[in-house]
């Protein structure tokens, strides 16, 4: 059984048939050829998965790709542009937030649905969030900290408004 | 792993759903948040021949609050749980509760229908529909069904659902302003399963005691429970030390968990004392 899929990627309109026991993640991956998401566990555990759907973190591997149809989704690549960096993205660089890389486009992902929609948020509501998204090499201190520090980029979005 | 080969039907109107999953009843599955479901597949631990999407059932998003308690609409996310400002008055256990509900990401798509369908013994909201003697509405084509949530769970996933029911609403009863309450569930991460949580209520009396007290635990049996043993000593007390230490003891021989990986059953005992200690210090603050 193939079924017809329309949404929205990054900006662009996608128009494709798939089976539906294909997961958003390996839609985006495979069929996208778009592997700056990652899989990492494919049951919901890891977070590495996480994209953007209609604005709220998903992980991706939960998510059906027909469930998708008439939704925008956004990924890690889609959130910079003209290969500049994001104000969290140069934050996680600065704070040293990764070293293997894994699970950084999940945690990027995450840490933009949060500060877009709570840009006050505070260390301990931010650790809360990133509880779903499991890094095996750096702990979580230096991610906390870009995270934080990222915050202003955000308030000052909001104070301008969208 | 990568789930098996299923057909899948997206229906825009609960008539239809019934229909779909009545025609092949045993072989559907409904698929509400996925957040348990497709886990289940990925394992294969559940291998339908056809997934019922309810995701375009606006129908059954809805929270309603009113003189005969709250309504949450099967298809209701923990996010609309956590941010319905209603809740802080109408009913702060079940807000409490689900806070405690998975990761960020899955609260922006775990529903309430799709945990009690799927019936976890740690879940929260099995928990809170046990503890409140709240009601479950599930519909097929012979018209809608009130199940008692005591009635609903009858062991590790599995619940007293028919295979051609769809759950449509979850009946909590209603909630007085005055009403004490706690919540505390133990996790080594937060959003994980609890490896023992407590919720419980009570109504100050007239004369400073404790009466309708419901206690209910999860995480620490085959499905979630209410503690009649812990309820005996609370009810027609003063809650007080002395009254809590009772209720942490009684709670202790009351349950019965099993060793598995993540705890002995000893170590659950203690630790279900302890939420109800915490929970009933929280209660009478």
């Amino acid at each position: 059984m193939s079924i017809p899929l329309r949404f929205e990627v990054n900006g662009k309109q996608v128009a494709i048939e798939v089976e539906p026991r294909l997961t958003l993640a390996d839609c985006l991956r495979h069929r996208l050829r778009l592997t700056g998401t990652h899989v990492g566990c494919e049951h919901g555990v890891c977070g590495a998965c996480t994209v953007l759907v209609d604005g709220e973190a998903v992980r991706a591997c939960l998510m059906l790709a027909v469930q998708a149809d008439g939704a925008k989704v956004v990924t890690i690549e889609g959130l910079s542009h003209d290969a500049h960096l994001t104000p969290l993205q140069a934050a996680f660089r600065k704070h040293h937030a990764l070293q293997c890389g894994f699970c950084t486009p999940g945690m990027i992902t995450t840490a933009h649905a949060l500060l877009s929609e709570e840009p006050h948020c505070d260390a301990a509501r931010v650790r809360e969030v990133l509880s779903g998204n499991l890094c095996r090499c750096t702990g979580y201190i230096a991610i906390v900290e870009a995270v934080l520090a990222a915050r202003v980029a955000y308030q000052e979005k909001d104070r301008q408004g969208p | 792993m990568k789930s098996p080969a299923f057909d899948y039907a997206r229906p825009t109107t609960l008539a239809e759903a019934v229909s779909l999953v009545a025609a092949r009843a045993g072989e559907a599955r409904v698929l509400a948040g996925g957040q348990s479901l497709v886990p289940m597949l990925a394992f294969r631990l559940a291998a339908p021949t056809l997934l019922v999407d309810l995701n375009r059932l606006i129908e059954l998003r809805y929270i309603r609050i009113g003189d005969d308690g709250v309504r949450l609409g099967a298809m209701v996310r923990w996010r609309q749980i956590e941010d319905d400002v209603r809740l802080v008055g109408s009913h702060p256990l079940l807000q409490a509760a689900v806070r405690h509900v998975g990761h960020y990401q899955i609260r922006n798509r775990g529903t309430v229908g799709g945990s009690l369908a799927h019936a976890d013994p740690a879940a929260e909201l099995p928990g809170i529909a046990v503890t409140c003697e709240a009601e479950i509405v599930a519909i097929s084509a012979a018209g809608p069904r009130v199940i008692r949530a005591a009635d609903f769970f009858l062991g590790p996933l599995t619940t007293a659902l028919a295979p051609e029911e769809i759950i449509i609403e979850l009946r909590l009863p209603p909630w007085p302003a005055q009403r004490r309450w706690g919540f505390e569930e133990f996790a080594r991460r937060r959003g994980d399963f609890a490896m023992a949580a407590a919720a419980l209520y009570y109504d100050v009396e007239p004369d400073g005691k404790a009466g309708n007290v419901h206690v209910g635990v999860m995480g620490v049996g085959d499905r979630p429970q209410r503690l009649a043993e812990v309820e005996a000593i609370l009810n027609g007390s003063v809650i007080g030390p002395e009254t809590i230490a009772a209720a942490e003891r009684a709670a202790a021989v009351a349950v019965n968990p099993s060793d598995d990986i993540h705890a002995r059953a000893a170590y659950r005992r203690a630790l279900v004392g302890t939420m109800i200690e915490r929970a009933l210090k929280r209660a009478a603050a």
